[in-house]
């Protein structure tokens, strides 16, 4: 009777151990979750920034700016165009 | 209780032994009063337990858990091709609560390095701040971030977000903006607000010492991101058309102006550009006039514009043949006391050469022959005195009266578009009548998926004979040259109405052009207003056409329309020699 006694205490110590064990663990991993899901956020906050920002370099108005003003492109006149028909073998 | 028992057990043993015994009554008495007061702490200790639990329950958890805001972003506002027009990103606010907040004199030059302020400045505002204030509203992420760093008592930050227009100026009109919480005050913003707005979620966690979340607690209710929403807008079309339509209305001096590019086929609104026009990213200071999606909420008399339609109704009841003669000498013409005019006499015209030289006598003897019911159907079915549906708040329907109210002056006037007003959209729209073959598009500013059913109005021979005298209109010996675009047919109408001021026409006149392109096979509707054009033109042929050939050639260019006729198919009539043409 003793002996069983001792046995079930020795395992009871046991199972307290491991769901303290446990226990740490899984806050350790929440942690560290909650870690992953700020870096997500601050993704989310850079892939919308970034996206701004593509979307205002690529707006035509600057496109242009840079086109006549840098480059100094113009459009030509309605003498320099040729149309090749669809279809031509050129 | 048993304590109590003993207790009174002792009391009475003690009252037996001693010399003097105490009164059986106090005991008693006493004995009563303390089993009195611990009912009443039980009692108390009861109510909060079961019923008053709500306050400790708070309190308690307050200590050890807390309700985190999960935030969900405003959908994107993308054009045709999935560019972004609008876009929220993540803010801070920085606030302070000025009685309590406790800084060093360098933490304060610091945040005051940071918020772009002197420390002067900044301590004055705080000192005469009330309870609560905004250092300031919107400032990026990273700059809220080295904010908290200095770690200031009573200085915090909230989050927020801020709505982005990379378009800027030219697409202001349409979009909209948001307002307080990011949510939509204007435009698409405000009519979509449902399918773009988040939903915020949230979740309650238990926090640790440092306030860092340790657990989940409950469960969590998701956030819900906004949804993206898909204009039919091509944001280089729009460009183009702002560009010119700017250039327009500031060569011409111009109140203000409109230029809507419609998609023959499927009745998208391609461009939509107003002048005068804001920032919508610095917004603080623009007045509400120029806020007006003109386009869409005002309305004018359409003027000559408005001619095909007379003609078309003649045409599809068999009234009139394209060759019919009608006789317009001596370009005057009375009917009930008042007198129609034309800029200049014709004498004996063809249907069509009525259309192609703008002759409002013409016009108005073909409406005459017309019962006013054929007429008024005509011009319903086409859309008018109907908001055009597009998607967009506040739209406006245009004043088309029954026909049984029409006297006859009335109707005489209203076939070259005085009498009844319209908006930009709905013109451009109803010209898509002439575009396909007698098909009315539904004009619309969302992308569509799938082909789009238009709604017959007249025959197709009705149409193809309007689109051939539209074509007219624009060549050589019509009344807009100036609209011809190297390499493409085109066909459209001028238009040049007096204005209504009051209870007359004034000498301001409201200059337009509608056209579409290429004339074989039409792909785009394009609309050209000018209110008030005064550096000395203001006939349509003269102001609006020119735009309309520029933006027309441009986007059918940037669309990739194959050509339908050689480049140098434009010819202009020698100076002077240009027919013009008034109202």
């Amino acid at each position: 009777m003793v002996r069983l006694n001792l046995l079930l205490l020795a395992v009871l110590v046991g199972c307290a151990l491991s769901l303290v064990t446990s226990r740490h663990q899984a806050r350790k991993l929440f942690v560290e979750l909650e870690r992953e899901r700020a870096a997500t956020r601050g993704y989310e906050t850079e892939y919308g920034q970034l996206q701004l920002e593509q979307s205002t370099w690529a707006m035509p108005a600057r496109t242009e700016k840079i086109a006549r003003e840098q480059l100094k492109m113009q459009m030509p006149g309605p003498g320099r165009v040729e149309i090749v028909p669809a279809g031509s073998p050129r | 209780m048993r304590l109590a028992a003993t207790g009174a057990n002792g009391t009475r043993a003690r009252a037996a032994a001693s010399p003097s015994p105490l009164p059986r009554a106090r005991a008693a008495l006493l004995f009563a009063s303390i089993v009195l007061l611990f009912a009443g702490l039980i009692g108390r200790s009861l109510y909060l337990q079961w019923i008053d639990n709500e306050f400790l329950q708070e309190q308690g958890s307050s200590r050890y858990s807390r309700e985190i805001e999960l935030p969900a972003h405003r959908g994107r506002i993308v054009d045709r091709y999935g560019e972004a027009l609008a876009i929220s990103t993540p803010v801070k606010s920085i606030w302070a609560f000025p009685a309590k907040v406790e800084a060093t004199p360098e933490q304060l030059a610091a945040l005051a390095r940071l918020l772009e302020t002197s420390p002067q400045a900044l301590a004055k505002r705080l000192a005469d701040a009330g309870d609560f204030i905004f250092l300031a509203r919107q400032v990026p992420p990273e700059v809220a971030d080295r904010i908290a760093r200095l770690a200031i008592k009573g200085v915090n930050d909230q989050n927020e977000y801020r709505r982005f227009y990379p378009a800027g100026e030219t697409m202001s009109h349409v979009l909209g903006f948001t307002g307080d919480r990011d949510a939509g005050q204007e435009g698409i913003e405000l009519a979509q607000q449902e399918w773009l707005g988040g939903k915020p979620g949230s979740r309650r966690v238990i926090i640790n010492r440092r306030g860092d979340a340790v657990e989940d607690v409950a469960a969590i209710r998701a956030p819900q991101a906004g949804r993206d929403l898909a204009l039919a807008i091509d944001t280089r079309l729009q460009y183009l058309a702002f560009r010119e339509l700017k250039a327009a209305v500031e060569a011409n001096k111009a109140k203000a102006g409109g230029l809507v590019i419609l998609d023959a086929e499927s009745g998208e609104i391609l461009a939509l550009a107003n002048w005068p026009t804001y920032n919508p990213n610095a917004r603080n200071k623009v007045a509400r006039e120029k806020m007006r999606n003109r386009a869409l909420t005002d309305v004018f008399e359409p003027g000559s514009t408005m001619k095909p339609f007379a003609i078309a109704a003649a045409l599809d009841v068999g009234k009139v043949r394209p060759d019919t003669i009608v006789q317009t000498a001596p370009g005057t013409m009375t009917i009930g006391g008042r007198t129609i005019h034309d800029a200049h006499a014709n004498g004996a015209l063809t249907v069509e050469q009525v259309i192609q030289k703008s002759s409002n006598v013409g016009a108005a003897k073909i409406a005459l022959s017309l019962p006013s019911e054929t007429m008024w159907k005509m011009l319903a079915e086409s859309g008018f005195g109907t908001p055009p549906k597009t998607g967009f708040p506040g739209e406006v329907a245009g004043r088309l009266r029954p026909a049984k109210t029409w006297k006859p002056i009335e109707q005489a006037t209203m076939a070259y578009g005085h009498g009844l007003s319209v908006n930009l959209v709905q013109l451009a729209r109803a010209y898509t009548v002439f575009a396909t073959d007698g098909e009315l598009k539904p004009a619309t500013l969302f992308k569509a998926g799938a082909p789009v059913a238009g709604r017959p109005v007249v025959k197709p021979e009705t149409a193809r004979a309007v689109r051939r005298m539209l074509e007219m209109a624009v060549q050589a010996g019509g009344t807009a040259p100036r609209a011809q675009v190297p390499g493409y047919r085109v066909g459209g109408k001028t238009g040049t109405a007096h204005k209504l001021e009051g209870r007359g026409y004034t000498n301001k006149y409201v200059s337009s052009f509608v056209g579409f392109a290429p004339v074989s096979q039409p792909r785009l509707v394009v609309a050209v207003m000018l209110d008030e054009p005064s550096a000395g033109q203001h006939y349509g042929g003269t102001v609006a056409a020119p735009v309309f050939s520029t933006v027309m050639g441009g986007a059918l260019r940037m669309l990739g329309v194959p050509t339908d006729a050689p480049v140098g198919n434009v010819i202009l009539p020698p100076p002077g020699a240009e027919i013009r043409e008034e109202t």
